[in-house]
């Protein structure tokens, strides 16, 4: 083969690769942007989200095997979708809601801080899960999908891209087009006046939660399909990442988290090709810096004067 | 208004207090040799100290400036390496031979020093961009910073891979230079505590001073402190600098009582409580814009995992309680959530605590008193 051709499909290897992490990153920052747009809060837990979601699907799919062995195996993401949204909506209401009552942001983000740590050391104290590592189950056949000029995409990269673009789609079009979702971006705007306008606010937090939550789970599908082993501190670095995605975005933007887990994946996916792969962490935080640098309120973001 | 007068009382009063305490700890450190003293005790010391200047370095930036900075480990780190890579060059270059020479202890003194001002020279390139953003986005990017620096020491060739004693990458041991065993711990532990006490006395001086009144006022209001001449960006940036300088001597010390350094230690989170969210922890729980209530809260938050980790574990309590604390930082996240719910101001609010005026207080009830029983008789 020559040369030129191998540069060729080195690139779209990266490139197909990137999409991947990229849409993975972006599911979980839609969670982060969608709950800071409403209540201003970085929800530190929402990596551990993750972790309980891919938790919940490592015992959710001998079960269901156990039950019907012709079942397809993802099917079991509606249980951790449904796991996910409880927890996320049990924090909100045990933790958060009281702490936003009376504290400061800065008490409430430290509240964030400690269920963090609270859900990833209640999950090590379970006996059945434990502090060691677990191997997960493969989710999706490993058969390339094509093989074409040394590229190759299996099933797991097709189907987690295919399903993060819907996923985003489905989104997008339940934010604008349904009452919720209009209700949702009115709170995130101004919660005293989408009061005024007869939305309940806490219960439209809740949902938001909820659906944060749920992505969370469908994330945990994606990214534990291609990384099959899974411990209670796996969510952590992802979801920091994610946490980038969505301020790279313009934070409490939804098209941004989504464009910012994009551009998070391909540069960790194009640095680890082509400059090294334990340098990949420091790209993608250089990227952020480069960016706020020059857009302080993230890619999509609006920069707002101060008001005097 | 404080006059002049008081406020040399408080210098006095405060310097005699500490002479004294420290001329009390150097009797028992001569005299007391017990096991739990330098198994236990003295290594707790030197965690609890660079714990405190860590935690009152970050208040300066969180509670006095108003600006949340997530990656105060990332200078710790600094200071920890150069002052590590540091005395091991002045030991392979036979500046000092022996650990017990008198001129080790200058080593040591200017290897921490050194660490503190890279970790400072750092705080300038992160600040002057960083600083110009503000709230979460402040965060976000000093977060980043903080990973950048880990990263970087990482795939540094002589600190990361072969420079301290040619360990991995993630766990190089050095067994040279700094790190101290536990007779040596015990022999310098006046070091760690006069460099406590010595950097805690330039932060008080510093919040004291016109620079600290100017910081408060930009966290108060930042439009009018720029409106009333305040050079907003040069003091945001002068007090970044500032408390990287201390979190660099922090790490200096940190690299003194360890005898391996791996950038894991220095992470955004950890398994532990050194990292630079708990910093933040340690931080809001003592009270923001109170430096002494950053000391008692590290001192605490110390005590609390010592506790939870080691004495119930050895205490010969019924077996279902010693399994609720097998997982320290489960109950750790507990009472941290518990102490957020009923103090959301922290522990000591935006007070001091203050000898003088304690001294103060008691004469003035035990006044009262006498006054009372004159009365009844």
């Amino acid at each position: 083969m020559s040369g030129s051709l191998q540069t060729l499909s080195d690139f779209l290897q990266c490139l197909i690769v990137g999409l991947r992490l990229g849409s993975v990153y972006a599911l979980v920052a839609l969670g982060y942007t969608m709950v800071y747009g409403i209540i201003r809060l970085i929800n530190f837990a929402h990596g551990d989200f993750i972790m309980v979601g891919g938790y919940t699907l490592f015992f959710t799919i001998p079960a269901m095997l156990a039950v019907n062995d012709k079942l397809p195996i993802w099917l079991a993401v509606i249980v951790a979708i449904a796991v996910c949204a409880l927890v996320g909506v049990t924090v909100e209401l045990v933790a958060y809601r009281p702490v936003r009552k009376k504290g400061t942001n800065m008490t409430a983000l430290i509240t964030a801080i400690a269920m963090s740590l609270f859900l990833e050391n209640l999950a090590q104290a379970i006996p059945a899960i434990g502090p060691n590592y677990k191997i997960m189950r493969r989710m999706f056949s490993n058969k390339a999908v094509l093989n074409f000029l040394n590229i190759s995409l299996d099933w797991t990269t097709l189907l987690t891209i295919l399903i993060g673009a819907s996923v985003m789609i489905g989104l997008q079009l339940f934010v604008k087009k349904t009452k919720l979702g209009r209700a949702m971006r009115a709170v995130s705007e101004d919660k005293q006046a989408s009061v005024l306008v007869g939305i309940n606010v806490n219960r439209t937090i809740i949902i938001t939660f909820a659906i944060g939550s749920g992505l969370a789970a469908v994330a945990a599908l994606m990214y534990f399909a291609q990384y099959s082993t899974i411990m209670t501190t796996s969510g952590t670095m992802l979801g920091l990442k994610a946490f980038v995605a969505a301020v790279l975005g313009g934070i409490g933007i939804i098209p941004g988290a989504m464009l910012g887990g994009l551009v998070i994946g391909l540069v960790e996916s194009f640095t680890t090709g082509y400059i090294s792969s334990s340098l990949a962490d420091a790209f993608v935080f250089l990227i952020l810096i480069i960016v706020l640098i020059i857009k302080p309120a993230g890619i999509l973001g609006k920069n707002v004067g101060e008001k005097v | 208004m404080m006059n002049k007068n008081t406020k040399l009382k408080g210098y006095l009063v405060n310097t005699v207090a500490l002479a004294v305490l420290l001329m009390a700890f150097l009797i028992l450190n001569a005299n007391f040799k017990t096991p739990f003293y330098s198994v236990v005790f003295i290594p707790s010391l030197w965690q609890i100290s660079y714990l405190i200047i860590l935690a009152a370095s970050l208040n300066l930036v969180l509670g006095f400036l108003g600006q949340l900075s997530l990656g105060h480990c990332g200078f710790m780190a600094i200071g920890a390496y150069t002052a590590a890579l540091l005395s091991l060059y002045f030991e392979r270059a036979g500046i000092f031979t022996d650990k017990k020479a008198p001129v080790f202890i200058v080593s040591i003194l200017v290897s921490l020093l050194a660490g503190g001002l890279l970790a400072a020279i750092v705080g300038i390139i992160v600040g002057i961009p960083a600083l110009r953003l503000k709230g979460d986005y402040l965060a976000i990017i000093t977060l980043g910073f903080g990973m950048i620096i880990c990263n970087v020491i990482n795939n540094l060739p002589f600190a990361g891979m072969e420079g301290l004693s040619k360990g991995s990458a993630a766990a190089s041991l050095y067994k040279t230079g700094l790190g101290f065993g536990n007779t040596l711990k015990t022999k310098y532990a006046w070091v760690a505590i006069v460099i406590t006490i010595l950097c805690l006395a330039a932060m008080f001086m510093f919040i004291r001073s016109r620079f600290g009144r100017a910081i408060e006022s930009i966290r108060d209001d930042e439009i009018a402190a720029s409106a009333s001449g305040i050079n907003v960006s040069l003091y945001k940036v002068g007090t970044f600098v500032y408390s990287a300088f201390f979190a660099g001597i922090a790490g200096g010390l940190f690299a003194c009582c360890n005898s391996s350094l791996s950038t894991a230690s220095f992470a955004f989170t950890n398994g532990s409580i050194l990292n630079s969210t708990f910093i933040v922890v340690m931080v809001v729980v003592g009270g923001m814009g109170s430096l002494t209530g950053s000391m008692l809260s590290a001192v605490l938050m110390f005590l609390l995992n010592y506790v939870i980790k080691n004495v119930i574990k050895a205490s010969g309590m019924p077996l279902f309680v010693q399994n609720l604390f097998k997982y320290p930082m489960l109950v750790y996240a507990i009472v941290l959530i518990i102490v957020i719910m009923f103090k959301p101001k922290g522990i000591l609010g935006t007070r001091e605590f203050s000898l003088v005026n304690t001294i103060e207080y008691i004469k003035g009830k035990l006044g009262k008193k006498a006054v009372k029983e004159g009365g009844s008789k």
